[in-house]
């Protein structure tokens, strides 16, 4: 499992770059979904987000899952290439699988690369 | 079980012995509800009507309720044996080939429910495969789903696509008034307590065409629907009605009857993005009014919004071609609260029956019957709107079914009709106040023209009575 250490994370599974205001799903998500053949962003650039709201729609083979926003503030750019190629969430979902970016400021409750780890293998057991 | 004794004794009733559950266990029921008998069970029913005497005819051996049977079935009329029919407004009399019934009883396929595991289900599936290909072959859609219960269904399905299809951003759906009105009734039904508000054409523009609706569309508007044929059977180009749909951001949806669709151009070419209908007319008898088989076709684009089933075709383990469900993620089994809809039911032997009509009859026996229909209702409505007081008030193009005004109040005629075993048309002051001396007469293949000038001898002699 790959879990970029520059990263910030939601328990529900969500990365957030506090660099350039990134969101993506991580790798542990996309391993779980298995391959995804459908994402649908519902938010459109210039919206406003509150951290913990859907933001994006996801369906796999054999799972459907709501991406909700890691951070609060403005839309500020929204990855309309992956809509027409969701499979790169199973690719690089840390690099060209990023869904949108957010002016504005992380969640509180975001975990770093060594929280999410542990909290992805509390949920093993 | 034997029968429990005890009770017969006490009671006179014998215990159902295919219930199964044994003294012990109801005393124990009993015991842990807190009451010591039955008749303590039920004592806040007042005695008297406790086991009501049911007043029943005494009982029949099996050759006398089949013969007792059969004869209050014989009562029925039916438009095989006993009466011609001019009856359509949504269901159509037309021929079913023998193949059709053959291939439904085969065991195989005949079940209460869909079999869809992929390992045993290959006939099936490739069935309901083939389906979709034609249907979307006939609509000029990109994508099938497996079916809905019926034509009504259907399109309010198609309202649920386009209110997912903008995430409830928009809320306003333009629907025609040539729409059937069953079918509005169950748009309404499906989207009560959904917030959705539908905007309506003036009385007096009820019958007018397309035109009318294009001021009613704006930014709020998700959906408009129409009929084609509409339900006075009037054949409406959509061309322009969809252009400023899409203009404003808001999906068309059409409402075709399948055999139409065959002469005229697809609702596709006209830009339709959803494409519903009652497939009744291809191998299901009109029965007595059910069950139908409602279709829906889409472009791949608005496939995740869809509802219902649908039937993809894939290789095996081993690379043979073989057919399973597709996209189940989208269905509400997975996608619970955030599915489109709840409906995820197809109707499988219905649209087996629908599906062997059409490969039966082929494209050109699909076009025959298609042309049969229209050139016998351009006879018969030529014949009818020269006798003296009635008339055919549209003058638009239409296929196998029109309206007809008539010199009295649609019921009588009606009344008359079936008095000289004749099923007249659909009385359209039901549900059109202003048309209540308006037939919509419709007339298909099985309609000979022996039947045809029949029907217009009579209410020729009717105009004389």
């Amino acid at each position: 499992m790959n879990t970029p250490s520059n990263l910030k994370y939601a328990r529900s599974d969500e990365w957030f770059d506090t660099s350039n205001g990134a969101v993506g799903i991580t790798d542990y998500a996309q391993s779980q979904l298995s391959d995804i053949v459908f994402i649908e962003i519902l938010v459109d650039e210039g919206d406003t987000v509150e951290a913990g709201k859907p933001i994006a729609s996801v369906e796999s083979v054999k799972a459907s899952a709501e991406i909700y926003a890691p951070a609060s503030g403005k839309v500020g750019a929204v990855n309309k290439v992956l809509v027409e190629k969701p499979e790169t969430l199973n690719s690089d979902p840390f690099g060209d699988g990023w869904m949108i970016k957010i002016e504005g400021n992380a969640s509180a409750e975001l975990l770093d690369a060594a929280g999410y780890i542990k909290h992805c293998e509390d949920r093993a057991h | 079980m034997p029968p429990d004794i005890s009770s017969i004794a006490k009671t006179g009733r014998i215990n159902m012995t295919f219930i199964p559950t044994s003294p012990a266990e109801r005393d124990a029921m009993l015991k842990t509800v807190g009451v010591k008998s039955l008749d303590d069970l039920f004592d806040a029913v007042p005695k008297k009507h406790r086991f009501p005497e049911l007043n029943l005819p005494p009982a029949l051996t099996e050759m006398e309720a089949a013969s007792l049977l059969g004869e209050m079935a014989g009562s029925n009329e039916n438009v095989r044996e006993h009466m011609i029919s001019f009856l359509g407004a949504g269901a159509y009399n037309h021929y079913v080939p023998s193949v059709v019934d053959h291939m439904l009883r085969r065991g195989e396929f005949y079940t209460a429910y869909t079999p869809y595991q992929p390992e045993i289900s290959q006939g099936t599936l490739q069935a309901i495969f083939e389906y979709q290909s034609l249907m979307s072959n006939l609509t000029g859609m990109e994508v099938s789903n497996a079916s809905h219960y019926d034509g009504a269904t259907a399109t309010a399905e198609a309202v649920f696509l386009a209110y997912a299809q903008f995430r409830g951003k928009r809320r306003k759906m333009v629907v025609s008034p040539g729409v059937n009105p069953q079918y509005r009734d169950v748009i309404q039904t499906y989207t009560q307590g959904m917030g959705v508000e539908t905007a309506a054409v003036a009385e007096a523009d009820v019958t007018s065409g397309p035109e009318a609706l294009i001021p009613l569309i704006d930014e709020n508007t998700m959906v408009v629907v129409v009929q084609y044929p509409d339900f006075f059977g009037r054949i409406h180009d959509y061309e322009k009605l969809s252009a400023v749909a899409h203009e404003k951001g808001a999906l068309v949806c059409v409402v075709a009857n399948p055999t139409a669709l065959l002469m005229l151009k697809t609702p596709g070419e006209m830009g339709a993005d959803i494409v519903v209908g009652e497939a009744q007319p291809f191998g299901i008898p009109i029965w007595y009014g059910g069950p139908h088989l409602g279709f829906f076709t889409t472009k791949k684009s608005y496939v995740h919004k869809m509802a219902g089933r649908l039937i993809g075709e894939t290789i095996d383990a081993r690379g043979q071609r073989a057919y399973v469900l597709t996209l189940t993620a989208r269905e509400q089994h997975i996608k619970r609260e955030r599915a489109t809809s709840n409906i995820c039911t197809n109707q499988g032997l219905l649209a087996l029956a629908c599906c062997v009509y059409m490969a039966s009859l082929g494209k050109s026996g699909l076009q025959e019957v298609a042309n049969l229909c229209y050139q016998k209702a351009h006879y018969a409505a030529d014949q009818l709107g020269r006798i003296k007081g009635f008339g055919l008030p549209f003058k638009e193009p239409f296929f196998h079914e029109f309206v007809l005004k008539c010199p009295r109040p649609a019921s009588e005629v009606n009344q008359y009709l079936l008095e000289n075993q004749i099923l007249g048309g659909h009385d359209l002051g039901h549900d059109y106040p202003a048309l209540k001396n308006h037939l919509l007469i419709a007339v298909t293949e099985m309609n000979s023209r022996e039947e045809i000038d029949t029907l217009v001898e009579v209410l020729k002699e009717m105009g004389n009575d």
